[in-house]
């Protein structure tokens, strides 16, 4: 026998690990990336496989020749953020934008702030807000879903629900087009159904907890509900609001990123609040028609303050009495 | 079922001694019988070189309020009183024996008959459990009268009984349990009445059906004493834990049970305090379990307090060749040993034996924020942030968050994804945010 490993305990580990968590999410994703495929067709491939090659690639590059740290491209969480970043963009934006966006997420919004872990902000939102403010045209006009559509740049446009609502135009699709997905938007954020199921697979393995989710779309439900109530001519129903835009994917799958978001079931709520009623705020009144990505940006700004006052439940706090 | 309201983790329990019979190891041929204890002071010997002593004979006398006494556990001939590498890494007072024969002293009872009527009085009860040198057999090692006797102004209202068992590869409860659950609740009753309360509660957690089931039938026949099965959790065992899990109380920051009115004994100290009071048999023998995922023989053993482990470890097989780490009790809690040279102590509840890919911890990590070690950590902290500050030495910080109610479980670390060692950071703050604190009550 050779020498004994002495150690502090605990003696075992659970064998959970960050590439083991970023794929969970990746594969969470996938229903939502199918659906994608299935509407916006080649688009949809071109921009998902551009935006995660280049986002490892860039990760790659700036860890070897400007931070010369240990590679983290196994992790996943590059790959990830290239999906997510990819899901967040229409099917028939430029590649070049896409290659832009991809540096702005990578280089500028996670590693200049040392890699995983340390960034702020979600670094799939920062790329897609960037693209969003430089190329408004490219980044507004959504493909029109067409199954297996062969089309890429010159792709047929679509008006999205929220901005047909916004200016009063267009014939709303029905509620159950967008829970499937057909209608046009990113081509990650069309299909509720499939981004549930995503949900339900995350909190199943335990990767998130329902808190921050579900704070935002109650939020947004019982926010725009009102508002509908007050004036229905003037303002969608909480429903539309609920099933369309970004949202469900926003609240799934960006506001969830485990480094930008609170640290505690409680901080969450708040943040998962904050987003909902941001949204709602800048989709009804502000000078975008949507309004997610936004709101969990500003919201993860509040994430250190979020953290610095409010704390998790104290063993010994008083507790509610439950058997 | 129940169990406990805040965080909590489920390792794999790889219990392969579950339900195997305690066997009785070989006397050895020498013991080295250490004087002190994980807290409190050290014992006084009062035997000497050269000395005969018989089983049961004290050797060692408290030291003070949280001391024990020590006595021998084999008879035979002082070969000296010197130091000895203990399996807290230290050397420490002990006293070495030479066995001859098995000669136990007259007055104690070691038939394995039951004495069931117990009508001593309760300063006689208590005296007995302080004289036959009982501690908690959880951990801890405190001595048990110590726990018995509540501060002036506080009255217990019901006793809990810690038979949880909650670290994965450990059963010395368990087995303890199968087979003297009459002794058992005989030994509770004895603490029902010391305390003065009509209520005593077992919490055994549910992957121990058959000592549930036996518990709970005898019972029947002791009024007050009911059996709490629970849904498996670690740490469970936790003392704040299981009387969160019973009595849905939380007792505060900083305080003792009693100050939710009640006392928690472990199932193992309860059968001594049957022995010592209804036997006269002081604590000089323990059941270990020997496991591990190579061990030839993983079982339970009665041991002598004083047996080497490498003796005890050649009896029940050997120490396996893929042997990386050995670890002295459970493997979220226990400590890894240099050399199993080193004795038995009235704390010792197991060994374990780590295969060499199991040794090696993987490499850290950045935090990737995932709240994983936040969810799990059974006093609602926040170890991600404790280790921050640990590392960037921000005491008050540290103080502030609540640090030292951290009871070192190490569920945290157990989670991480990021493999980060925040038990290690957390428990290096603990201790000088400690001596702070300490400071501050002398000025
Ligand atoms: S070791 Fe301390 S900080 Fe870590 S989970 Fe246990 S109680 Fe919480
Ligand atoms: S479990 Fe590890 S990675 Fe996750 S928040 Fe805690 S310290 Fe960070």
């Amino acid at each position: 026998m050779d020498k004994l490993v002495i150690s502090p305990a605990p003696h075992i580990h659970g064998g959970d690990s960050v590439s083991k968590n970023m794929t969970t999410v990746i594969v969470a994703l996938v229903p939502a990336l199918l659906v994608g495929l299935y509407y916006f067709g080649l688009g949809a491939i071109i921009v998902t496989l551009t935006a995660v090659i280049s986002c490892i690639l860039f990760e790659y590059l700036i860890q070897k020749y400007i931070l010369k740290g240990t590679n983290s491209i196994m992790d996943g969480s590059a790959a990830l953020t290239g999906l997510l970043l990819a899901l967040n963009l229409p099917s028939n934006i430029p590649l070049w934008m896409v290659i832009i966006g991809s540096l702005v997420a990578i280089g500028i919004a996670k590693m200049s702030f040392g890699g995983l872990g340390n960034n702020p902000f979600n670094p799939a939102l920062i790329g897609r807000v960037f693209l969003l403010i430089s190329f408004p045209v490219a980044m507004t006009s959504w493909p029109k879903p067409i199954p297996f559509n062969p089309s890429y740049l010159d792709a047929e446009t679509a008006a999205t629900p929220l901005a047909m609502m916004k200016s009063h135009f267009g014939t709303l699709p029905t509620t159950l087009d967008l829970f499937l997905g057909n209608m046009g938007g990113s081509l990650g954020e069309v299909s509720v159904l499939a981004l549930l199921i995503g949900l339900i697979y995350l909190l199943i393995k335990k990767i998130i907890t329902w808190h921050i989710p579900i704070s935002i779309l109650v939020t947004v439900f019982i926010f725009a509900g009102i508002l509908n109530l007050a004036n229905p001519e003037q303002y969608a129903s909480p429903v539309i609001h609920l099933f369309s835009g970004g949202l469900m994917l926003g609240a799934v799958f960006m506001a969830t990123d485990y480094v930008t978001s609170p640290m505690n079931p409680r901080g969450m709520l708040v943040f998962g609040v904050g987003i909902g009623i941001i949204t709602v705020l800048i989709r009804t009144f502000g000078a975008y028609p949507e309004g997610v990505s936004f709101a969990i940006l500003i919201m993860n700004a509040f994430t250190p303050l979020i953290n610095t006052y409010i704390k998790p439940k104290r063993f010994g706090e008083k507790v509610k009495v439950n058997n | 079922m129940k169990t406990f309201r805040i965080g909590g983790i489920h390792p794999k329990e790889n219990k392969f001694s579950a339900g195997k019979k305690i066997q009785t190891i070989e006397l050895p041929k020498q013991v080295v019988i250490p004087l002190s204890h994980y807290i409190g002071t050290p014992s006084e010997a009062v035997i000497k070189k050269g000395d005969l002593v018989k089983v049961g004979q004290l050797i060692g006398k408290a030291n003070g309020f949280i001391s024990a006494n020590v006595h021998s556990s084999v008879s035979g001939k002082v070969t000296k009183v010197d130091v000895q590498l203990d399996a807290t890494g230290y050397k420490r007072p002990a006293v070495f024996i030479d066995v001859e024969g098995d000669e136990w002293l007259e007055n104690i009872d070691k038939s394995s008959d039951i004495v069931r009527e117990c009508t001593l009085p309760k300063d006689e009860i208590l005296r007995r459990i302080q004289d036959a040198g009982i501690v908690g057999l959880g951990g801890a090692t405190f001595p048990a009268h110590v726990k018995l006797t509540p501060p002036p102004g506080k009255k217990a209202e019901s006793v809990i009984i810690n038979a949880v068992e909650c670290e994965s590869y450990l059963t010395n409860d368990h087995g303890l349990m199968l087979e003297k659950a009459e002794e058992i609740l005989i030994g509770i009753k004895i603490i029902m009445q010391v305390l003065d309360v009509k209520k005593a509660f077992i919490g055994i957690e549910a992957n121990k059906p058959d000592a549930i089931k036996l518990l709970s039938n005898l019972a029947k026949n002791y009024t007050g004493i009911e059996v709490v099965p629970l849904k498996v959790s670690y740490p469970q065992g936790g003392e704040k834990q299981l009387i969160d899990a019973i009595l849905r109380r939380q007792v505060p920051s900083g305080k003792i049970p009693i100050e939710v009115g009640t006392v928690v004994q472990n199932v193992g100290t309860v059968f001594a305090i049957y022995e010592a009071v209804q036997k006269n048999k002081p604590m000089i023998e323990r059941i270990v379990t020997v496991t591990g995922k190579s061990a030839p023989n993983p079982g339970n053993y009665r041991v002598r307090i004083g047996t080497m482990l490498s003796e005890l470890a050649l009896d029940a097989g050997g120490v396996p060749e893929d042997t990386g780490k050995i670890v002295g009790g459970g493997p979220m809690m226990g400590r890894s040993l240099m050399t199993l040279d080193v004795p038995t102590a009235k704390g010792s509840a197991g060994i374990l034996y780590i295969q060499k890919q199991e040794s090696i911890r993987k490499p850290i990590q950045n935090c990737i924020r995932c709240t994983k070690c936040v969810t799990v950590c059974p006093m609602g902290l926040e170890p991600f942030l404790l280790m921050n500050q640990s590392e960037r030495n921000m005491w008050p910080e540290m103080e502030a968050n609540r640090t030292m109610d951290c009871i070192e479980c190490g569920s945290c670390s157990y989670t991480c994804p990021s493999n980060r060692p925040l038990l290690d950071y957390i428990r290096f703050g603990k201790t000088t945010v400690g001596g702070i604190i300490r400071n501050r009550a002398v000025k």
